[in-house]
C-alpha cells in the first residue's frame, strides 16, 4: 500500500516536469516579444534590447529554461510584467475566493446529486425519475451566466436576499463570506450537479441488477441499506472519478461565475493577464492550476483504494 | 401429494406471470407442492421450466413487472398477505435462500464477515459485535477454515466453494426454517460440488431446516432428495418419493431426463458395444407459445391425438406418486435413443 502510494507521488515528477516545458515554450513560440511589451508602444530599439538583456531573453533557451526551473523550485514564478509584482504573490492573493467557490460548489452539487440520482434509479421508469431527469436536462441545457445573471435579477435585485457580487473573506466575515458564495455556487452547481445525478442514476441503475443486491433483498435488509450499503458503495468509483472530471472542469467555470459576480479569484486573474498578455502571470496560473489537477487525481486515485478493495497496486 | 408431517412450507395453485409490452407470459402455471420438517424436496426440469421463478416467487424478490397469485403458506402462515415490510422480517430468518452463482451473489466491495452479521442485526437485533462473533461461529459451521482471519476477507480473496459456503453461512445465520438452494452447485467444480452437497445435509441433520432444491441435475437429485417434483414448462409433470421416481417414472419427460445422463465407464462396456446417450428431440416451448394440450407432447415419442389435443390431469397413479400423462403406464418406453 505505501509503496504504491510513494509510487503515485513520484508519477507526479514526470507530468509536472512535461507542464513545465510546455509553460515555458508558451513564452518562447508566441510571436511577441516580452521585451517590446515591457517597454511599451514608442520604446526604442536600444531601450527594448537592453531590457531583454535584463530579463536574460538573449541567452540561449536551454540556459533560460534551466534557470527558469531553478528558480520554479525555489518558489520563484516571475514578476507580473503589467502589475510588477512577484506572480506567486498576485497568485496566492486570489487563491482563496476560487478554492472557496471550488470546494463549496463540489459540496452542493454533491450532496444534491448524489440523493436524487439513487432516487431516480430506484424509482426508476416513475414520474419520480422522469422528473429529476428532466430538471438535469434543463440544468444542463443553462449556461452558467444565464443562471448566474437570472440569480441576480431574481434573488439579489428584486428581493435583495444576497448580495449581488463580491467577495468577502472568511476570516474577515464568515456570515458574509458564505452569502458571497451562494449564488456563485448555485450557477456554477447546477451543470455539474446535472451530470453527477444522471452519472450516479445510470451507475446505480445497473448495479441494482446485480445478483449481490439480490441476495441483499433476500437477506431482508430495508431498501436504504441495500441502496447505501450494497448499492452505493459500488458506485462509489465511477462517482468519485466523476466528482474528480467535475472539480477539474470546474476549473473551466470559475472563470466566467467569476466574472459575472465580480469575484477576485484565479479566473479573474487568468482573464487580465490574457488581455494584458501578462506572460509570466499566465505562465504562474498555468502552472497552479496544473499542479492542481494532478493532486486531484491523486487524491482520486488513493481513494480508489479504499473504495474498492479488489483494487491494490 | 402430502407428507406423514404436516407440511412447513406449503405451497398451492402458484402462478407467476411477467407482463411484457401488455402480454401476460405465464412463467409457473399453478405449481404446488409441500415441504415438510427435516425434508428435502428437489425441484428438477430443464432451463426455463420455472423452477428457479417459483423460488423467486415464493421470496417475493421478483421485479415488479411479476404478477404472482396462489398460496404460499409457511406453518400456516400465509405469506402472501403480509405487508412488504413483514415479508422483510420473513427473508432470510423464517425463509432464505441461496443462489447459482457464488462469484457474483456477495457484495464484492464489503467484508463477508459484514454481510452475515448484517443478517443477523438485522433479524435479531444483535449488536455488530454479535453479529460478526455469530459470523464467526457460521463459517466455522460451514468448515471454512481459520473462521477469525477469513471473516474480515473480501469476497474476492476466497475461491468459488468457499464463496458458496459463506453463502450458505449467511443463508443459515438465523437459523431459517425453509432454505431455498437455487443450484446451489451448479456453478462449482464437480469435488467441491459433493463437498457442499455433504456440508448441505449435515446440516440439515443438525438444524431440521427443510430444504427446497432447485436443480436440473438428476445426480444431485439422487443424492439428496427424499422428495422430486419434476416440472416442465412451468408446471409440474411428476411427482414422487425419489426411490420411486428412478424406479419407476411415470412421465416420458422424466424418464428422457433419466435416459441423458452420461454413466461412467458406460462407453468402454465389456460387450464393446458402447451406450448412445439418449436425447430429448426439440426445445422447451416458448412462454409465448405454449402447446394448446400436453406441453411435452411435440417432443414425446408416445405423444398421439388426444395428448395434442387434452392437458393430461395430474393423478395419483400410485401412492405418492403423481403424473400427469395418458401414457404414464407406457412412461417407461419413451426412452429416445439414436442407434
Amino acid at each position: 500500500m505505501w509503496a504504491y502510494v510513494i509510487r503515485r507521488v513520484l508519477a507526479i515528477i514526470p507530468v509536472m516536469a512535461t507542464v513545465a516545458v510546455v509553460v515555458f515554450l508558451i513564452l518562447h513560440l508566441n510571436p511577441d516579444d516580452p521585451a517590446a511589451i515591457i517597454a511599451g508602444d514608442d520604446a526604442s530599439t536600444a531601450h527594448i534590447e537592453n531590457i531583454r538583456r535584463q530579463l536574460g531573453l538573449d541567452r540561449p533557451v536551454y540556459v533560460q529554461f534551466f534557470d527558469w526551473v531553478l528558480r520554479l523550485i525555489g518558489g520563484d514564478l516571475g514578476a507580473s510584467i503589467f502589475l510588477d509584482r512577484p506572480v506567486l504573490q498576485l497568485i496566492l492573493e486570489r487563491v482563496e475566493p476560487t478554492l472557496a467557490l471550488a470546494i463549496s460548489t463540489t459540496i452542493f452539487s454533491v450532496c444534491l446529486a448524489l440523493p436524487l440520482g439513487v432516487l431516480a434509479a430506484w424509482k426508476a421508469g416513475t414520474w419520480i425519475d422522469q422528473t429529476i431527469m428532466a430538471l438535469a436536462v434543463l440544468a444542463f441545457s443553462f449556461p452558467v451566466f444565464l443562471i448566474g445573471y437570472g440569480l441576480v435579477q431574481g434573488l439579489a435585485l428584486e428581493l435583495d436576499l444576497l448580495p449581488v457580487q463580491g467577495f468577502v473573506s472568511l476570516s474577515e466575515d464568515p456570515v458574509e463570506f458564505l452569502a458571497h458564495l451562494v449564488m456563485p455556487t448555485i450557477a456554477l452547481g447546477l451543470v455539474y450537479t446535472a451530470l453527477l445525478a444522471r452519472m450516479t442514476r445510470s451507475t446505480v441503475l445497473e448495479i441494482l441488477n446485480e445478483d449481490y443486491i439480490r441476495t441483499a433483498r433476500a437477506k431482508g435488509l430495508a431498501n436504504g441499506r441495500v441502496l447505501i450499503i450494497h448499492a452505493l458503495k459500488n458506485a462509489a468509483v465511477p462517482i468519485v472519478t466523476t466528482i474528480g472530471v467535475g472539480i477539474a472542469l470546474l476549473i473551466g467555470g470559475v472563470v466566467v461565475t467569476e466574472s459575472v459576480f465580480a469575484i477576485p479569484g484565479i479566473g479573474r486573474l487568468t482573464i487580465d493577464a490574457v488581455l494584458h498578455r501578462d506572460y509570466p502571470v499566465i505562465q504562474g496560473v498555468i502552472l497552479t492550476v496544473s499542479g492542481f489537477y494532478v493532486l486531484i487525481n491523486l487524491v482520486i486515485d488513493l481513494t480508489y483504494t479504499v473504495l474498492d478493495p479488489r483494487i491494490r497496486y | 401429494m402430502s407428507t406423514a408431517s404436516t407440511p412447513l412450507l406449503s405451497v398451492r395453485a402458484l402462478e407467476t406471470r411477467f407482463v411484457d409490452d401488455g402480454v401476460a407470459l405465464t412463467a409457473v402455471d399453478g405449481l404446488s407442492f409441500d415441504v415438510g420438517r427435516g425434508e428435502t424436496l428437489c425441484i428438477v426440469g430443464e432451463s426455463g421450466c420455472g423452477k428457479s421463478v417459483s423460488a423467486l416467487s415464493i421470496m417475493r424478490l421478483l421485479p415488479p413487472t411479476s404478477r404472482v397469485t396462489g398460496r404460499i403458506q409457511l406453518d400456516g402462515k400465509d405469506l402472501g398477505a403480509l405487508s412488504e415490510p413483514e415479508m422483510r422480517r420473513v427473508r432470510g430468518n423464517a425463509v432464505s435462500m441461496i443462489f447459482q452463482e457464488p462469484m457474483t451473489s456477495l457484495n464484492p466491495v464489503v467484508t463477508v464477515g459484514y454481510q452475515i452479521a448484517e443478517a443477523v442485526r438485522q433479524h435479531e437485533g444483535k449488536s455488530w459485535a454479535e453479529g460478526y462473533a455469530r459470523a464467526t461461529e457460521m463459517l466455522r459451521l460451514v468448515r471454512i477454515p481459520e473462521p477469525e482471519r477469513r471473516v474480515k476477507e473480501y469476497p474476492h480473496q476466497l475461491s468459488g466453494g468457499m464463496r458458496q459456503r459463506v453463502m450458505i453461512a449467511m443463508a443459515l445465520a438465523c437459523r431459517p426454517r425453509v432454505l431455498l438452494a437455487d443450484e446451489p452447485t451448479t456453478a462449482l467444480d464437480v469435488t467441491i460440488q459433493a463437498q457442499i452437497l455433504e456440508l448441505m445435509r449435515d446440516l440439515q441433520a443438525e438444524t431440521g431446516t427443510a430444504i427446497v432444491l432447485i436443480t436440473h441435475d438428476l445426480g444431485v437429485v439422487a443424492e439428496m432428495a427424499h422428495r422430486v417434483v419434476v416440472m416442465y414448462a412451468g408446471r409440474k409433470v411428476e411427482e414422487a418419493p425419489v426411490g420411486d421416481l428412478f424406479e419407476r417414472p411415470c412421465h416420458p419427460y422424466t424418464v428422457g431426463l433419466m435416459g441423458s445422463i452420461p454413466e461412467l465407464g458406460s462407453s468402454l462396456s465389456a460387450e464393446g458395444t458402447p451406450r448412445r446417450l439418449a436425447e430429448i428431440p426439440g426445445i422447451v416451448p416458448s412462454l409465448r407459445a405454449m402447446p394448446a394440450g400436453c406441453r411435452f407432447a411435440p417432443r414425446c415419442p408416445l405423444a398421439d391425438e388426444r395428448c395434442h389435443a387434452q392437458s393430461p390431469p395430474l393423478t395419483e397413479n400410485r401412492p405418492g406418486h403423481w403424473s400427469a400423462c395418458w401414457h404414464w403406464e407406457r412412461a417407461g418406453e419413451a426412452i429416445h435413443v439414436h442407434a
